[in-house]
């Protein structure tokens, strides 16, 4: 298990949870509104335009979140990565 | 002026243009070579890995599946988008900051042993030639439409020019032209589609007349909804419903994704920006500008299949338009009056059960060609259009000799067989192979292993899928990993995913022996799987990796340390 007493350690798990938050929405909204959910979201959700909910997040929605994806990976990581420096700051 | 000349004066244009860059811009040291010195900007390095991003097979192939299987061919705009994603944030910040300007060369230090580093560099050749088939097969096409000469013919004259400037330039040379690529495809790419949207929905913006209404011929119903009713009365199952089975449409999604993220010379890209922040900022960039291109794809795909049908169906052929005698010319559309009645039928799997004879069959890799024809259009935005197909395929088809080139000249020869290697040496030797690769290339254009584009280089991805992804994921998020897992890793899944493929594509395999029903474009997924689990038993068993690989493995996850400029070597 990565260690949480050094500045390293706390950078590696904050990083890791940014990771990890952001591959859930992108696994959401790409295999499970586009493939998995799509049936079930195509019934029961309001359509886009005329499109049919699942269908447009195959089709469209998808790709306009992960370019919302990679721009949060920007801000967050640079959030991260300057707590790390300060924490290097304090612990000097 | 005529439709030739317009294309001669656009087509000329756009090569004197990326020719001028590629002269101006020409690299003089290894390190020029492989990474164009490290200072690109992070906008403009978006635009170029943008450009190499988007194949031949996305900007010719796409549309056109789409157009065919509707909702299936989402599967390629989630694949190839969702794999940028995954690409940013687990290897390329991680490997930049590693810094070195290969792929290989992270697997042969990460797994401390030359036989990783080979087994890299066969994957690397294996990977990029066979998608590098696809874009050669693409220029053939594009020439082909264009002047009407053979396939064949137009495949050697791409090449040829290929040769040219991604040989001369190295990286340098082709990061400029390929921003000049880049917005030759959009513009290519988009201004057809606004047009079309006009005539068909009378909305400018694609996008929304996609999920609008359509309006031409006095009709008024959404467009989807017009979508399906031509698909359904024609036989075929409806647009947005498709009819893969869902675990195989899981499947070619997830080996698309992880492919993209294992793609050798996609990743080479991000070594060409300052620092890991630089990475960040042009990855945002880059998936921006692949966005206008994807969000217009699904737009064109479902213009162009309501223009084909409205134009055609049961329109006597005589009285059919002009373009379609240049397409049944090139072989890309022809028409066998199967019930003598003189008129042009187009029938799906339904129709044809009850009896109805299907008389058009037509390549879904010419759609978006004809796109503009069909819709009409001014005869400047076809040549642009046909511009922007060579831009595309060119592009890419460059990034890749690249990095073949570079995995012979660098991997190979330098760190394996002939250490003494000098500078000017290696440069010589990485154009010698570039050479060799393309004539590859070329053959495999001419002859190709499957009947369109975007097949065959999903193909490549499946590769990349089950051999690159998951041995770098290892080698950054598992301390543990050695070099025995990693190898055997790396042979079984790509052994594996490649045996599945030849055996359905060249000796005759059925589709009732396909495994859980994944086909072979989707079987980079499970080879991918076997991979990991492959290399985590061996890993087990075998000693932990020397205590300098964990150092840099721990290097390689934090940012700052000694300062990491893309180096010499």
């Amino acid at each position: 298990m990565e260690k949480t007493k050094t500045a390293k350690g706390r950078y590696w798990r904050a990083h890791l949870r940014c990771v990890g938050t952001l591959l859930l929405i992108w696994f959401l909204t790409s295999f499970g509104c586009g493939i998995l959910l799509r049936d079930w979201l195509d019934g029961n959700f309001p359509s886009v335009g005329s499109a049919p909910f699942g269908f447009w997040m195959a089709q469209q929605g998808s790709i306009i979140s992960f370019v919302l994806i990679l721009l949060g990976y920007k801000f967050w990581m640079e959030q991260i990565e300057s707590k790390l420096e300060q924490d290097k700051e304090e612990t000097k | 002026m005529t439709q030739d000349t317009w294309n001669f004066i656009f087509i000329g244009l756009s090569f004197a243009l990326y020719i001028g860059i590629a002269i101006r811009q020409r690299a003089g040291s290894t390190k020029e070579y492989y990474t164009a010195g490290g200072g690109v900007s992070p906008f403009a390095n978006g635009m170029a890995t943008a450009a190499d991003w988007m194949s031949a097979a996305t900007f010719i192939s796409m549309a056109g599946l789409l157009a065919t299987s509707g909702y299936d061919g989402s599967r390629l705009l989630m694949g190839w988008t969702g794999g940028f994603v995954l690409l940013t944030v687990l290897m390329v910040p991680f490997l930049r900051k590693f810094g070195k300007a290969t792929v290989p060369d992270f697997i042969g230090d990460r797994y401390y042993s030359k036989t990783a580093r080979l087994v890299a560099v066969v994957c690397a050749i294996f990977i990029c030639l066979t998608y590098i088939m696809g874009q050669m097969r693409g220029v053939g096409v594009v020439f082909s439409t264009l002047f009407e000469i053979e396939i064949s013919t137009g495949v050697w004259v791409g090449g040829a020019i290929v040769f040219f400037y991604a040989g001369l330039g190295g990286m340098k040379g082709i990061t400029y032209t390929q921003v000049a690529q880049y917005c030759v495809m959009a513009f290519a790419y988009t201004i057809p589609a606004i047009f079309i949207a006009m005539t068909l929905t009378g909305n400018v913006i694609p996008q929304f007349g996609f999920i609008g209404e359509y309006s031409a011929n006095g009709e008024s119903l959404p467009f989807l909804d017009k979508l399906d009713n031509i698909n359904t009365e024609l036989g075929f199952a409806k647009y947005t419903s498709g009819s893969l089975p869902r675990i195989d449409m899981f499947c070619i999604t997830a080996a698309l994704m992880c492919g993209t993220a294992g793609l050798p010379h996609v990743i080479v890209r991000f070594f060409t920006v300052k620092n890991v922040k630089a990475v960040r900022t042009s990855a945002c960039w880059t998936l921006a500008f692949i966005a206008v291109i994807y969000l217009t794809a699904p737009t064109i795909g479902g213009f162009s299949r309501v223009n084909l049908i409205e134009k055609l169906q049961d329109t006597p052929r005589e009285e059919a338009p002009e373009w379609f005698g240049h397409f049944e010319k090139t072989g890309y559309m022809s028409w066998e009056d199967k019930n003598g009645d003189g008129k042009i039928q187009h029938f799906g799997p339904k129709r044809q059960e009850v009896g109805d004879l299907n008389e058009l069959t037509f390549k879904p890799d010419i759609m978006v060609m004809a796109n503009p024809y069909m819709g009409g259009l001014p005869k400047w935005v076809i040549a642009l259009l046909m511009a922007g197909c060579i831009a595309a395929a060119l592009s890419t088809a460059a990034g890749l000799l690249l990095v073949l080139s570079t995995a012979i000249s660098h991997d190979l020869m330098k760190k394996v067989v002939k250490p003494e290697l000098s500078d000017k040496e290696e440069i010589r030797y990485a154009r010698l192979a570039s050479l060799g690769a393309l004539l590859v290339a070329i053959y495999f254009g001419i002859n190709p292993p499957a009947t369109f584009i975007a097949k065959t280089v999903a193909f490549a991805f499946g590769l990349a899928a089950s051999s690159f992804f998951p041995t770098l994921l290892m080698g950054i998020f598992s301390r543990r990993m050695n070099k025995e897992g990693a190898i055997a890793g790396m042979v079984a899944g790509i052994g594996f995913t490649l045996a599945y493929i030849i055996y359905f594509q060249f000796m005759g395999g059925t589709k009732d022996q396909y495994l859980f029903q994944i086909s072979p474009e989707g079987i980079g997924f499970l080879g991918m799987l076997i991979n990991f689990a492959v290399a985590f038993t061996v890993a087990r068993f075998t000693p932990a990796p020397p205590q300098e690989v964990t150092e840099l493995v721990d290097n390689v996850r934090f940012p700052g340390g000694k300062e990491t400029a893309a180096q010499d070597h």
